[in-house]
Order: C-alpha cells, then structure tokens, then sequence
C-alpha cells in the first residue's frame, strides 16, 4: 500500500477513534467558550479532595467520599458500596472517552456532592486532574 | 339452539364465575393468573437499565416491585433515595417503560405475583425491602448480619448475601452471608 493511501486511510479513520485525550480537549474547549481559562490540574485536585457540608445534615462529601483520593484505585458509592472502577484513563482506558457520559455525571455527581452545577472552569479543572492521574 | 341463545349463555356463565371469584375474599380474580407462572422471576436485561441504574446500585429485577412504585421512583430521580439520579429524558422514558412493563403484576412470574398479592393493602412502597413479602422472608435475619454487618450494611444490597441474585435467582440455599457462611434455615 502507498504512504499516501495509508495516510488517507489515518486521516479518515482518526475521527472515530474518542481517544481521552481528544475528547477531554473538545470539551475544554467548549467551556473556554463559556468563559473558562487556564484550566489547571492542581484546582481540580484541590476541588476533588473538598468536603461540602450537606443541608440535609447528612455527612459532609466530596468527590473522594466515593471515587478515594487515589484516582488509580477503584472506589465504591458510599450508600450501596458498589464498586466504582478506576477514574484514571492510565489505568481504566474507558474514562474520558465519551463526552455525554462526562456530562452527565457531572450534572448528578456535583448536584450531590456540592448541591449545585459545576462551572465550566470547575469541570475543566476536574478533567484537567483526572487525566492526570 | 341459534347463535344469540349460545353468546347470551356464555356470558352469563362468564359472569357468573367472575361473580363467584369476586365473592370470595381469598380470591383475587382480577390479578390471579389462571396460568401457572412461567417463570420464578425474569433476570434484569435491558442494556440501558443495566448501565444507568446498576452502575450506582444491584441492579433490582423490575418484577420486585409493583409497577406503581416503580412509578413513583422514576418521577423523582433527582432525589433518588438522597442521591442525583438524573437522567437525560430519553432515557429516563426509555427505561420507566422498561420497569411498568416488566413489573409486579404485569409478568406471569412467580415471585413477582407473590410480591404484588402481599402488598395489595397499601400504598405503592418505594423499597423493595419495604415490602410486606420482603419484610417476611427476612425476619429471621439478625441486625449483626445485616444492617451491622460492616460487609453488608443494608437489605439493599441483594447480591452481597444471595450469591446468584444477578441471575434472578433468590434461592435461600444460595445465600451466603459475609463474615457467617452459608445460612440453613
């Protein structure tokens, strides 16, 4: 085969392939036009790790209630004690690789844990870390 | 005997052993099937189900409970048991048709059937442990075994002592609690 069929075939192929790293850079990018900036892995950590005290008086949480604050370990829900598989894509290649699944866990996880939505810079920050790890 | 004279017996038989039924308070003609169940309970199958429910929780055969409450479950996901359980509309619809019509009462399955003739008196339950059947068939269980048991914490989580419960099976002889072994009745 040709370089330049070879080539071809890539270039068509490659828009199928969600890769994290595509994905996670078309959602940055979404929210740079939402108003977001300079999206760091350090503010996203710091986010993860925060407890939100709960209205409902029920136990403070934080994204590490349930997913730990070791993102290449599996975690479990901490009400039904299942499983939560890796959040890190090193260790779990299925993470970050489907912006709708990103989406929505972000409208039930930060509505639970912080009892709002996220803001674009939050998010960003977030995937920021998680791709991090 | 000419043709109106046949259909105006029949349907005065038919009546009269529907009148028959009715009168009898054991009997609950309208949701007692004639047949025998095909089945103890159906496994839980439907891909979205599997992924957006049992992703959090056991994913819960819809024959355990009655399609109302399953009603009444899936019009509050945003506060589901005290978590956010949103889902996109079109899955939301997908997946509440997927539990009315697989519920209690509306599968000719045994245990489901069992589970909806107990709870005729009440209002829909939101908990399939809320349930008079469940309520009975557990009341021999310790707290130590259960609810303070640190591998098990709670009735919600079938598959940590009914070894085959993602089979839909809930034979006690398959029940294995964490931390006591094997339990014999």
């Amino acid at each position: 085969m040709k370089t330049k069929t070879v080539l071809l075939l890539l270039l068509t192929c490659s828009p199928l392939v969600s890769t994290a790293a595509n994905v996670v850079e078309e959602r940055l990018q979404t929210y740079k036009t939402a108003g977001a900036k300079n999206f760091s892995a350090a503010a996203g950590q710091s986010l993860w790790n925060r407890q939100f005290e709960q209205p409902d008086g029920s136990k403070a949480r934080a994204c590490s209630s349930c997913h730990t604050t070791d993102l290449r370990q599996a975690g479990k829900q901490i009400n039904t004690g299942k499983l939560i598989e890796a959040m890190s894509p090193a260790i779990n290649p299925q993470r970050l690789t489907d912006a709708e699944k990103i989406e929505k866990w972000f409208g039930r996880n930060c509505k639970w844990t912080m009892g709002r939505e996220c803001t674009a810079q939050e998010k960003g920050d977030f995937l920021k870390f998680i791709q991090s790890q | 005997m000419n043709i109106q004279t046949t259909l105006a017996l029949i349907m005065t038989t038919t009546l009269g052993t529907a009148g028959l039924a009715v009168a009898d308070k054991d009997s609950y003609a309208l949701d007692q099937w004639k047949a025998t169940p095909k089945t103890y309970l159906n496994k839980a199958e439907h891909e979205q189900y599997l992924k957006e429910c049992g992703s959090c929780h056991f994913a819960y055969q819809p024959g355990l409970l009655p399609a109302a409450s399953w009603e009444r479950i899936m019009a509050n996901l945003s506060d589901h048991f005290g978590d956010n359980a949103e889902l996109p509309a079109t899955e939301t619809t997908d997946i509440r048709n997927y539990l009315l019509n697989n519920a209690a009462g509306r599968v000719n399955s045994s245990l489901p059937k069992k589970i909806l003739r107990d709870s005729k008196a009440q209002q829909p339950v939101m908990r399939i442990t809320e349930t008079p059947y469940f309520i009975r068939k557990h009341d021999e269980i310790k707290p130590k075994m259960v609810k303070d048991n640190p591998e098990v914490r709670s009735f919600s989580r079938c598959d940590a002592c009914h070894t085959r419960a993602a089979d839909a099976s809930y034979n006690e002889h398959e029940v294995k609690i964490p931390g006591y072994g094997r339990w014999e009745d």
